[in-house]
This record gives structure tokens, sequence and C-alpha cells, in this order.
């Protein structure tokens, strides 16, 4: 559903994205790991067409997303921090999207009533907590039913319940067959969610690998661990 | 794209600023007519006034609102939104707002005082010269990240436009004086929009004789129709250029 090839991303002398060639498929959940300013942010942003890349192509549904901006119909993105216009209230900002997207399908509104009660939708933006922004920007991402959910650090912030109804909504959303791509430092918290594995490092991508194939070249049951291994050891220089 | 619009325009609407701005520009209009028995007079008074204030309101408002809208912006662009749709609605909202505030607060004093077309030529004068600068804070709020340096820019700007310029011209004046410089200070007018707008106003006004020798020969080029025309056409691309060149660094930039 994505295909990306050779991208590159320069922010004045930092190389932040540097041949970047990756491919999703639906029904995948796959997880974007690295260490910090590694281009993971930067990646996601290029997919949405909010940053520009340098040269490369990035295909959405085998549409080029430099012609048009239509295939973000199909995208559900809630960012790392969340920045909505202070003045506006919860249910402004909802009722503003619904109305860009212009959507005939049924909304999916799972998250709408597990996180937001309606006395809330009068508050506006500049009150609300880290963790209550998190929950909206999750809220905006699911409610339209996009056949792709791209989620940046979605658990940052988030209490255990909420984090929990998420994790749950997230599963639900991959056994629909939807593309989930997920970036999280927190490895435990990925552990039965994902499908795919990016680790990516000063702009490259390291390894792009299954999970069974990971469990198998490490032999560690969990996915954290074997991702640990994997760091640890620097395995992936030996791929390359 | 209008539904964007209205967004932009009520929320505009909402932060008092506007509202004030109208209630100001009212209060002067009124009381300048009110103490002049004469609406030329009135005119002349309300054109000083009016082209160092208009310009200044609408360059900073205009460039503090775009600094702040970067989340709204932000938000709209991560939906099915298209970036030019998006510029070109921020640029409607802003000039529906400051270009009714203007004709509420001096075009309908203006209506209500004067006779004759010099009324009607100050009212269009004035709501050119505010897109003019909203035009301008498009500009300077795109070419940095920085907000305190953009409200910089759209302040040096607005002084360079509405104070240095005029200095620099006089100054230009004084130095070559014993030369025939005068046909060449039309083509200079065209870079100060304010410039242009004090002109035209100014010829309208058969006061043009205080402007010297120079003056008969504005009078020559402005004074006619197609010079009236010309003028308007360079007004108008000082809104054209300079949101053409936001729109262009817009469409490219990061977010």
């Amino acid at each position: 559903m994505i295909e990306i090839t050779s991208l590159y991303k320069k922010f004045g002398k930092l190389q932040a994205l540097d041949d970047i060639n990756l491919s999703f498929n639906n029904g995948e959940c796959v997880a974007l790991i690295g260490p910090n300013g590694c281009g993971k942010t930067t990646l996601i942003k290029c997919i949405l067409g909010m940053v520009m890349a340098n040269k490369g192509i990035i295909k959405v549904k085998g549409q080029l997303i430099s012609k048009s901006y239509k295939y973000r119909e199909q995208i559900g993105y809630m960012p790392q921090i969340g920045r909505y216009p202070d003045n506006m209230t919860i249910g402004q900002i909802i009722e503003m999207i619904k109305n860009i997207r212009k959507s005939e399908e049924p909304l999916d509104e799972y998250l709408l009533q597990h996180y937001l009660s309606r006395d809330m939708f009068d508050k506006s933006m500049r009150t609300l907590s880290g963790g209550t922004t998190q929950k909206v920007s999750a809220t905006l991402a699911f409610l339209f039913n996009p056949d792709i959910l791209i989620l940046d650090e979605p658990t940052a912030g988030l209490d255990p319940i909420a984090s929990e109804i998420l994790k749950d909504k997230i599963i639900t959303e991959k056994e629909k067959g939807k593309l989930i791509l997920i970036t999280s430092h927190l490895l435990s918290e990925l552990d039965d969610l994902i499908t795919h594995v990016v680790f990516m490092q000063e702009g490259q991508v390291k390894f792009h690998k299954t999970i069974s194939d990971l469990q198998q070249t490490t032999s560690e049951e969990k996915v954290s661990k074997a991702i640990a291994t994997v760091l640890r050891n620097k395995m992936y220089e030996s791929y390359h | 794209m209008s539904r964007i619009i209205k967004y932009i325009v009520l929320d505009i609407l909402r932060n008092k600023i506007v509202l004030i701005y109208t209630l100001l520009l009212a209060i002067l209009s009124w009381s300048v007519f009110s103490l002049e028995d004469n609406s030329t007079k009135g005119i002349l008074t309300l054109l000083n006034v009016i082209l160092l204030t208009v310009p200044l309101v609408s360059v900073i408002f205009s460039t503090i609102y775009l600094y702040n809208s970067s989340e709204f912006i932000e938000l709209l662009l991560s939906q099915p939104m298209n970036r030019s749709k998006l510029w070109w609605s921020l640029l409607f909202g802003l000039n529906i707002s400051l270009l009714l505030s203007f004709f509420m607060g001096v075009g309908i004093p203006i209506i209500v005082y004067t006779q004759g077309d010099i009324g009607f030529m100050m009212i269009l004068v004035g709501l050119f010269i505010t897109a003019v600068f909203i035009s301008i804070a498009f500009l300077s709020s795109i070419l940095t990240r920085d907000k305190a340096k953009g409200i910089g820019i759209a302040i040096i700007l607005w002084l360079f436009f509405a104070l240095l310029f005029d200095g620099m011209v006089l100054f230009l004046l004084f130095q070559l004086a014993d030369y025939p410089i005068e046909k060449m200070m039309v083509g200079i007018a065209a870079f100060n929009p304010i410039d242009m707008a004090r002109i035209l106003i100014l010829l309208h006004l058969d006061v043009s004789a205080m402007l010297g020798y120079t003056g008969a020969i504005f009078k020559d080029f402005f004074g006619t129709t197609l010079g009236v025309f010309m003028a308007f056409f360079i007004l108008f691309l000082w809104i054209a250029v300079p949101f053409w060149i936001s729109l262009y660094r817009f469409k490219r930039k990061d977010l």
C-alpha cells in the first residue's frame, strides 16, 4: 500500500533520510524503531506530504503523493505532539475535520466514546493536558476508518487504561486488514501488536524484517527481547 | 474552500482586535469629518492618518495571525487538504475581515460626508492598501520560521514604506535638484504602494500644485484615465507578487 523508493531528505547539513527503500502492505503492523533523531518522524511526515523530500518517490495505493493530496483520505495520522489551534474547542476541532473529510462512510466512534465524554466537547484545546490532547489525536486518527494508520509514539503520555484501549483498537484494526505504522521507544508495548520491524539509524534503514524471522535468528520468544538482542549484538550489520 | 474561509473569518472576528480596529477607524473618521467644515480638508486629514495606520495594522495583525495559525495549518495539512487552497483561504479570510472593517470604519463616514468620485477613490485606495499590506504580511511570515523575526521584518517593511522611502526620495531630490529627474519620480513612486495611494488621492483633490513641477508631471501621468488604471494596476501587482512568492514557498515548506 505504501511504496518508498530511494528517498532523500536534507535539513541544512543534516542528512535526515538517506536512500530509504521500503514497502508496506495491508494487514501489516509495522514498528518503526531507532534512536532519537534517526529520521522516523521525518519519514512519516514525508509520507503525509508535510515534509518535502529532496529526491525519491512515495506511492500510496499506487498513487504518487507528490501529484495529489486526496490520498490523505486513506490515512489516519496521530502525531507525536498534537498541535491544535488554542482557541478552538474539542467539539469544534472534530466538527471541522469532519467537514474537511466529508466522509460518506459511517464514522468509527469507538475511541470517541471511550476517550471523550460529551461534556468535554466544550473544553478549549489550550486547557487540555498532554494526555487528553493525545486522546483527541488518537480519536481523530481512527474516526474516519482509514485504510492506513500512522501512529507516532501513540502511547506516550497516555494513562495505562487509555493506552490499553488504544492497543486493543490497534489490534482490531490490524485484523480488519489495515496497514498500521507505529513508532515507539517502548519495545515491550509493541509485543502483541506488530508483524514487522523496521530499524532506522542516521537516516538509513538498517533492517526490515518480519517478527517470525527475527525470532528465528535470535531464538528469542519475546519481540522486545529479540529486537534488543539484535541491537546489542549489531547483528544487522551482517545483513548489509 | 469556502468552509475553511468561514472558519478563518469567524476565528478572526472572535479575536476582538479587528473589532477594536474598526471602532478606532470609525471614531477617527467621524471626528475628522465633524471637526472640518470642508469635506476636502477632511479627506486630506484622513488620508494622512490612514496611510500611516492602515498599513501598520494590516501588516502586523496579518503577520501575527499567520504565525499563530501554524497549528491550524499543520492540523489541516495532515488531512486531505490542498496546500495552495489553504494558503488562498488564509488570504481570503484575512482580506474579508480587514477590508470589511476598513469599509465599516472609514467607508461609511466617507459616503455620508463627501460627494463625487473623490470619496469613492479614497475608499478604493484604502481597500487596496489594506490588501497590499496583507500580502506583504504573507511574504514576511513565510520568509522565516521565527515569529519574532517575521514580525520584525513586517515592521521594518512598514517603516520603510511609510517613512524611510519618502526620506530617501527627498534626499535624492535635493541631491539631484539640478537634473531633470521629474519623470523618473513617476517610476520611483511605483516602488512604494503608500506613495502610489497618496499621489492618487492628492491628484484628485487638485492640490497637486503644492507638489511643484513634479506635481505637474504627476498630474500629466496620473491625471489621465489611463494613468489611474496604471496606478491601480501597480497596486494590484503589489498585492499579487508578494502573495505569489509566499504561495510558491508555502507549497515547498517543511512543517
